[in-house]
C-alpha cells in the first residue's frame, strides 16, 4: 500500500482551511485513506472525517504518515502530499 | 437599582447604548424512551440530517447576504461535520447498543466535544462549539421544534447570552443588534469574529456570574475598546459614553479619509508608514491599508515550504511578482531569518538548548554561501527596475556586516560575468535587534545605508526574556524604558552619519508607541498593514515639538507601567 510521510509547514496546521481542503480532496477518492501524525506518535484514523482530522493535533512543523489502500490509491497519496507541500495553495 | 460595571475581553471595538436582549437557547429535552429497532432509528437519524443539511444550505445564503464568505463557509463547515465518519460511526455504536436516537446523537456530539475540548487550544474549543451546535440542531428536527434562535428581536437590542453559535446568530437582523456581551468565549471566538466582521461593538469573557446580573430589558453601555459592560447606567454616564461615540465615529471618518494620504506630522515632518509583508496577497493588502511601501518582506515563507530551498528562478518570480505589486513603492527584503525554532527540513539543526541564541538567521547564511548567494542573486536580479533595498537580520557585529557585504559584492560580479541583467546599486541596511548593534550602532552607521530596528528580538535579547515562555511572557515590555533607551541610542547614530533608522516590530504599529517614536526621530515606520490608517492619523496629531517633549518624559521614567500609563493619558489628550 502506498505510503507518504510529510511535514506540514502551514501557519496554523491541519486545522481550519487546510484542515477542510485536506478532507476534501480524501473524500473524493475511492479509496480508504489513512492520516496519523507520526511526530506526537499517534494512531492513524479515517483522512475523510474532519472530526478525525482535527482530533488529531497537527501543528506546522508536525510530520504526518498518509496511506491509502484500494482503487486509486497511488494517486490519492500523491494528490494529498502535493496539496500540503503546496501549503495548501497559499 | 444603581450602576454596575462589569468587566470582559475587549473583542470588537465601538460603543453601544441600549436594552439588553437575554438571549436563551432552546431547552432540548432528550427522551427516556425505549429505542425501536437499530434500522428505524438510524432511518429517523437519515430524515433528520437531510432536513439539518437543507436549513444549513439555507442559512449559507442567508449569511452570505448579511456578512460575508468566510461567516458563510462556517455552515459549509457544519454540513461537513454531519456527514463525517466520525459523528456517523459514533451515532451508529450507540444504536446498535441500544439507545434511542435522541440519546445516541446527544452522548455522541457529546463525546467528540469533549476530545476537542480537551485539547486546551482556543481553535478546537471552537470546533467542540461547532459539533455541539450540530448536534443541537439534529435533536431539535427529531423533538420537531421549530428552527427560531435569534430572529426574535423586534427593537435595536444589545444581545447578551451565555455563548453564541453560528445556528444562534445566522437569522441576526444586524439591523436591529447594536453590539454583544457574552459569558465566554475569547478573541477567537465566532461571537468576537461575527462582531468585527459586522463592525458591531462587543465584550466577550464576562464570566458566568456576571450575566446574572443583566436582566432583560436593563439599559446597557457597552464599550467594546475597553471590554467593559455598564449596568442600569446613571444618566451622566449614558451622556458620557453618547459623546464618545460621536467622537469614535468623527475620529473614524478621519482615519479613513488619511489612509490613502503620505503621513506628515502637523508641522509638516515627512514620517514613512510601510507594511510588514510575508507574501504576494499581503502586499496586495498593504498597498490597500495605504502602506506607502514595505518596510519588512520576510522571505521564509519561500523556505519553509518545501523538502529543499527555493531555486533562484523561483525567487526571482515571487519577489518580482511582490515589487510589481507595490507599484513603485519602496520595498526592503530581508534576507533569510530563520533559526532552530522554526526548522526547514533541508538544514541540520543540532538539538540546541537555546535557539534564540543560536544557530540562526545570518549566521546561517554566512556558513551556507550557496543558500545566501541563491537568495542575493534572486534579489538583486528581480530589483531591476524597481525600488529594493536589502536588509541583513540579527547583525551583532561589524565583521558579520563586512562578510554579509563581501558575499554581495562576490554575488555581483558573478552576475556581470554570466551577462545577466541586475540591479548593481540596491542600499544595504541592517536589522538593530541585539543589545550588540545598539552599542556599536555608530560604527555599523557608518557601513551600512540604514538600520530598521526589529524590537521584538531586541526586546526580548535586552530584557531576557524569551517571550514563548509563558511564565515570564508578561516581563516582555517592548515599551520598557531600558528598549526605549536603546531604541533612541540607534536613530541618534543614524543621523549622526546621516543615514535613516526605520523600525518593523510590533512596536512601531502601536499607538502607544507612536508618539515617543515620532519624537525621538524615527524615519520610518512598517507595520501590519491594517494598523496603518490609525497610524497616520495619530501622526497627523502630533508636531515635532510636542513628540520630541512626549519621548523625553517617557525616556526619563523608570518602569514600563509608568510609561503605558503616561501613554494612555498622551493618547487621551490627542483624541486617540
Amino acid at each position: 500500500m502506498p505510503q507518504v510521510e510529510v511535514t506540514v509547514q502551514h501557519e496554523v496546521g491541519l486545522h481550519a482551511r487546510p484542515a477542510a481542503l485536506f478532507v476534501k480532496l480524501a473524500s473524493s477518492f475511492p479509496c480508504d485513506i489513512t492520516i496519523a501524525n507520526k511526530t506526537t506518535d499517534g494512531q492513524p484514523v479515517n483522512a475523510k472525517s474532519i472530526l478525525s482530522v482535527l482530533t488529531l493535533g497537527v501543528n506546522k512543523g508536525h510530520t504526518i504518515v498518509i496511506e491509502a489502500e484500494g482503487e486509486q490509491a497511488d494517486e490519492a497519496v500523491a494528490a494529498l502530499k502535493e496539496l500540503v507541500e503546496s501549503n495548501f495553495g497559499e | 437599582m444603581s450602576e454596575r460595571k462589569l468587566q470582559g475581553i475587549a473583542a470588537s471595538e465601538g460603543i453601544a447604548i441600549g436594552p439588553a436582549f437575554r438571549y436563551q437557547p432552546l431547552h432540548l429535552e432528550v427522551p427516556q424512551r425505549k429505542a425501536a429497532s437499530p434500522e428505524e432509528e438510524l432511518a429517523r437519524f437519515e430524515a433528520a440530517s437531510e432536513q439539518a443539511r437543507e436549513e444549513l444550505a439555507t442559512l449559507r445564503d442567508l449569511v452570505l447576504e448579511r456578512a460575508d464568505e468566510e461567516s458563510a463557509a462556517i455552515f459549509d463547515a457544519h454540513a461537513m461535520m454531519l456527514s463525517d465518519p466520525m459523528l456517523q460511526d459514533e451515532v451508529k455504536k450507540r444504536v446498535e447498543a441500544g439507545r434511542n436516537i435522541e440519546q445516541a446523537v446527544s452522548e455522541a456530539v457529546k463525546d467528540i466535544a469533549a476530545q476537542l475540548s480537551a485539547m486546551e487550544d482556543e481553535y478546537f474549543a471552537a470546533r467542540a462549539l461547532d459539533v455541539q451546535d450540530v448536534g443541537r440542531r439534529v435533536l431539535r428536527i427529531l423533538l420537531g421544534l421549530p428552527d427560531t434562535s435569534l430572529d426574535k428581536l423586534s427593537q435595536p437590542s444589545i444581545i447578551v447570552a451565555q455563548d453564541l453559535t453560528p445556528s444562534d446568530t445566522a437569522r441576526l437582523d444586524p439591523q436591529l443588534t447594536l453590539g454583544f456581551c457574552t459569558a465566554v468565549g475569547g478573541l477567537t471566538s465566532h461571537t468576537a469574529i461575527l462582531a468585527r466582521t459586522l463592525g458591531l461593538p462587543a465584550v466577550v469573557g464576562l464570566g458566568v456570574e456576571a450575566l446574572d446580573q443583566i436582566p432583560d430589558g436593563a439599559t446597557l453601555v457597552l464599550d467594546g475598546s475597553e471590554g467593559v459592560v455598564i449596568v442600569d447606567p446613571r444618566q451622566s454616564t449614558v451622556k458620557r459614553y453618547e459623546k464618545a461615540r460621536e467622537r469614535q465615529k468623527a475620529r473614524l471618518a478621519e482615519v479613513q479619509a488619511v489612509a490613502g494620504e503620505d503621513a506628515y506630522t502637523a508641522d509638516g515632518r515627512r514620517v514613512e508608514i510601510g507594511a510588514n509583508v510575508g507574501d504576494l496577497d499581503s502586499a496586495r493588502e498593504a498597498v490597500q491599508f495605504g502602506a506607502e511601501g514595505i518596510g519588512l518582506l520576510r522571505t521564509e515563507f519561500l523556505y519553509l515550504q518545501d523538502t529543499r530551498p527555493p531555486s533562484e528562478e523561483k525567487q526571482v518570480g515571487v519577489y518580482r511578482a511582490i515589487f510589481e505589486a507595490m507599484e513603485g513603492r519602496p520595498v526592503i527584503v530581508r534576507t533569510l531569518d530563520i533559526g532552530g525554532d522554526k526548522p526547514p527540513s533541508y538544514l541540520e539543526f543540532a538539538d540546541e538548548l537555546n535557539p534564540f541564541l543560536g544557530w540562526r538567521a545570518i549566521r546561517i547564511c554566512l556558513d551556507d554561501l550557496p543558500l545566501f548567494k541563491t537568495q542575493l542573486r534572486a534579489i538583486l536580479r528581480a530589483a531591476v527596475g524597481h525600488r529594493v533595498l536589502i536588509m541583513y537580520p540579527m547583525i551583532s557585529g561589524l565583521d558579520e556586516l563586512r562578510q554579509a557585504n563581501a558575499v554581495l559584492d562576490e554575488v555581483r560580479a558573478e552576475l556581470e560575468s554570466e551577462g545577466l541583467e541586475y540591479a548593481p546599486d540596491v542600499p544595504v541596511g541592517i536589522m538593530v535587534e541585539t543589545p550588540a548593534a545598539v552599542a556599536l550602532a555608530d560604527v555599523l552607521a557608518k557601513e551600512c545605508d540604514f538600520f530598521s530596528l526589529g524590537t521584538n528580538d531586541l526586546t526580548q535579547y535586552t530584557l531576557a526574556v524569551d517571550r514563548t515562555n509563558e511564565r515570564v511572557a508578561k516581563l516582555f515590555q517592548p515599551l520598557h524604558p531600558a528598549v526605549l533607551r536603546l531604541i533612541k541610542q540607534t536613530i541618534d547614530a543614524s543621523h549622526a552619519e546621516g543615514k535613516w533608522t526605520g523600525m518593523c516590530g510590533e512596536l512601531a504599529g502601536m499607538k502607544k508607541a507612536i508618539p515617543i517614536l515620532v519624537g525621538l526621530g524615527l524615519d520610518e515606520f512598517s507595520m501590519v498593514p491594517r494598523a496603518i490608517p490609525e497610524a497616520k492619523w495619530l501622526i497627523r496629531q502630533l508636531t515635532s515639538d510636542r513628540a520630541a517633549e512626549i519621548a523625553e518624559q517617557a525616556l526619563s521614567l523608570g518602569t514600563a507601567a509608568e510609561v503605558e500609563a503616561y501613554m494612555h493619558q498622551i493618547l487621551e489628550e490627542l483624541g486617540g
